[in-house]
């Protein structure tokens, strides 16, 4: 069947399944709405958290960034998994004792202020709507292939789908879709990659295929032959680092407390039964997590080893060792199409060359060739897990479950993003701050409008994005970090921090982070008011801006405690409310009161 | 409970937890990142020992912190009569 026929039907299918899934549940109470009743198995939990959790960002950007980082695209694994410790033993169980919806509500009442809960909701605001840009990046990237359109034409049909799909469902809908996405996505995911390894080396597992020798009975290992092909043609050993030590260190801090800081992660634990289900559910989570975190650096390695050999079909300057234009295949052209693959004839001789023509090392060997620069003068990363089962050659029904997953995943994260900004607006702003007196169908309605807002901004931001989809999301995480994640722990863990002091955290760690972060990527990401150049030798210290939220959540921490400490003590009653959810037992449902 | 018994319970969560973080920061930060150049002259299969700890080591441990925290947890519930149901 051809492949676009076959790509409509299984996408089409999941839909229907979502959809299907979305109606039978829908949300009829404000309670059910926000947090889905009380009745989620921590298994069936984990099992959505983990769909919610790994967005379009996880599924179709993270391992193209590994296939052109290598060894440095580690931060994304470890920071975006790690955060999960950081989650289970820091926040979740005491914040499922507390009981309420929201992280904002929890603030609000730990530190007796209204001024400290709007604080949070614009926090929260923040991160979110940076997160779902990231999202809408991923989704146009998706979409645009799917509908064989251009960038821009696939955001705006994306940007259509989630807005309805989120309405719709509310928090239960969207935990029994998510688990249905997971499921979808989880396939999608693996199943291509126990192909390749197997054609590439011979064993199903990619996390051991990764480790194991090529199956061309030449003996070397997989990954050395990568470095030895991406050296040739004047690149990076893939193995080796090539970014500052400092800045990975912060980049990978900055992902996991901000993992552990995401409103719509946390969110997922106030709707477990017990405390002791938050703990463990964390623990299911992460599984369902590592089965495609582990697998990813095998994807990564793997697609760009079949990349450069599809181009550099022989030994490099030699004669008919480059694929002729007129011979690409069919993932080329398509992928030409939507404006994210690029080819530039540079020496005329109708060839692909593909190299590093900024290694000046490598130059003469280019020169001799008659080279006369990198011909793929744009191949945008996050392509690479879609376009990967086409490179390899795979059958055409993996091609068309890896769509289906890549927007399952897209879909499930910026529900649940958006679920968390409707919540904040509507339950924290007007029915907590502004206009106690309105009915739940009101609080309700306020949601969907919150909604569609957001998707709007996003999708404004998502045809101009600051990078690719994974980077985006890696600065919403550093504001997550900066801002949401001390000022929970502090609640939880230092009794002596009062409302002063957790207001003038969470500004100057907000603050501070959007500051360095509009230095280097432009004033609200708008191209062109940026006031230093965003590499490396630009960075204050080789810090980047995605990886300042570790800095500014240091500065959140220290602000709170010096102001609380100056200022007086919180009242008698918050401290027992501390030693109170410090316990596990006498935990009641998550409640409005 | 007494206060005394609350904040013996709070302390032995509190040790168990930078325990775990120990664990947690040396296979992520210090075997993937700090370390990785020492361990990487150390090769398991095709794969140098600090590159398998920074893409797969540190998950997989992660994943066991997580699990070996809830349970202990669970225990020491019971043993200062504070769990659920």
């Amino acid at each position: 069947m051809e492949l676009q026929t076959l790509t409509y039907i299984v996408v089409g299918l999941s839909f229907a399944l979502y959809m299907g899934i979305a109606v039978w549940a829908r949300a009829s109470t404000t309670s059910e709405f926000y947090v889905a009743g009380k009745g989620i198995h921590p298994v069936a939990n984990g099992m959505a958290t983990a769909a919610d959790w790994m967005s379009a960002a996880s599924f179709i950007s993270m391992a193209g960034l590994i296939a052109f980082k290598g060894y440095d695209a580690s931060v994304y694994l470890m920071g975006w998994t790690g955060g999960y410790v950081l989650l289970a033993m820091l926040l979740a169980p005491y914040l499922r004792k507390y009981g309420k919806f929201t992280v904002p509500e929890f603030i609000g009442d730990r530190f007796y202020s209204r001024t400290a809960r709007i604080v949070a909701v614009v926090c929260l605001i923040v991160a979110s709507l940076t997160y779902v840009i990231g999202q809408m990046k991923g989704i146009g990237v998706a979409f645009s292939r799917f509908l064989e359109v251009p960038f821009e034409a696939g955001l705006f049909a994306g940007m259509a789908i989630v807005f309805f799909y989120a309405v719709l469902g509310g928090m239960k809908g969207v935990t029994y879709t998510q688990i249905a996405q997971y499921v979808v996505l989880i396939f999608a995911y693996t199943v291509p990659a126990v192909f390749i390894s197997l054609q590439l080396t011979g064993n199903p597992i990619p996390q051991l295929g990764l480790g194991s020798t090529m199956a061309d009975g030449s003996g070397v290992y997989l990954l050395d032959k990568l470095d030895l092909v991406l050296g040739d043609l004047g690149f990076a050993a893939y193995t080796e680092q090539k970014g500052g030590t400092l800045n990975m260190i912060l980049l990978t801090l900055s992902l996991m407390i901000g993992t552990a800081g995401l409103p719509h992660v946390i969110m997922r634990f106030f709707t477990v039964p017990k405390v002791r289900d938050a703990r463990s559910s964390a623990g299911w989570a992460l599984v369902f997590i590592a089965i495609l975190y582990t697998t990813a650096p095998a994807v990564g390695a793997m697609a760009r080893l079949n990349l450069m050999n599809t181009i550099q079909t022989g030994p490099v300057a030699a004669a008919d060792a480059n694929l002729a234009y007129a011979d690409k295949p069919q993932w080329f052209t398509n992928w030409e199409k939507t404006g994210l693959l690029k080819y530039e004839d540079k020496n005329g001789d109708g060839k692909i060359q593909y190299y590093n023509d900024k290694n000046k090392s490598f130059a003469d060997t280019a020169d001799k060739a008659g080279w006369k620069g990198n011909e793929m003068v744009k191949v945008d990363r996050d392509i690479m897990v879609l376009a990967n089962p086409e490179i390899a050659k795979l059958p055409n029904w993996v091609i068309a479950l890896v769509a289906a997953g890549g927007i399952a995943a897209a879909l499930s994260t910026a529900a649940g993003l958006l679920l968390a900004i409707a919540s904040s607006i509507s339950h924290d702003l007007m029915k907590g701050t502004f206009k106690p007196e309105i009915s739940e169908k009101q609080e309700l309605m306020y949601s969907r409008v919150a909604m569609a807002g957001a998707v709007l901004v996003a999708g404004y931001f998502g045809l101009n994005p600051p990078g690719f989809a994974a980077q985006v999301v890696a600065l919403a995480f550093g504001l997550a970090a900066s801002s949401l994640f001390p000022a929970l722990m502090m609640g939880i863990f230092v009794k002596r921090i009062n409302n002063k002091g957790a207001v003038a955290g969470m500004l100057a760690g907000l603050g501070s982070t959007l500051i360095y972060i509009f230095i280097y990527k432009g004033f609200l990401f708008i191209p062109g008011t940026a006031m230093a150049a965003d590499n490396p030798s630009g960075w204050l210290m080789g810090i980047s801006p995605g990886a300042f939220g570790a800095v500014g959540a240091l500065i959140n921490f220290v602000v709170a405690y010096a102001v609380s400490s100056q200022t007086e003590e919180p009242p008698e009653h918050i401290q027992h409310m501390v030693e109170d959810i410090r316990i596990p037992s006498g935990s009641g449902s998550a409640s409005d009161h | 409970m007494t206060s005394d018994k609350a904040k013996d319970y709070w302390n032995r969560n509190l040790r168990l937890v930078l325990g775990c973080l120990a664990v947690w920061f040396a296979v992520s930060f210090l075997f993937g990142i700090l370390l990785v150049d020492a361990l990487n002259t150390i090769q398991i299969g095709g794969y140098k020992l600090g590159f398998w700890f920074a893409q797969q080591g540190s998950i997989y441990t992660f994943v066991a912190l997580v699990f070996f925290y809830a349970s202990k947890m669970n225990k020491l519930d019971r043993e200062f009569d504070v769990h659920e149901d």
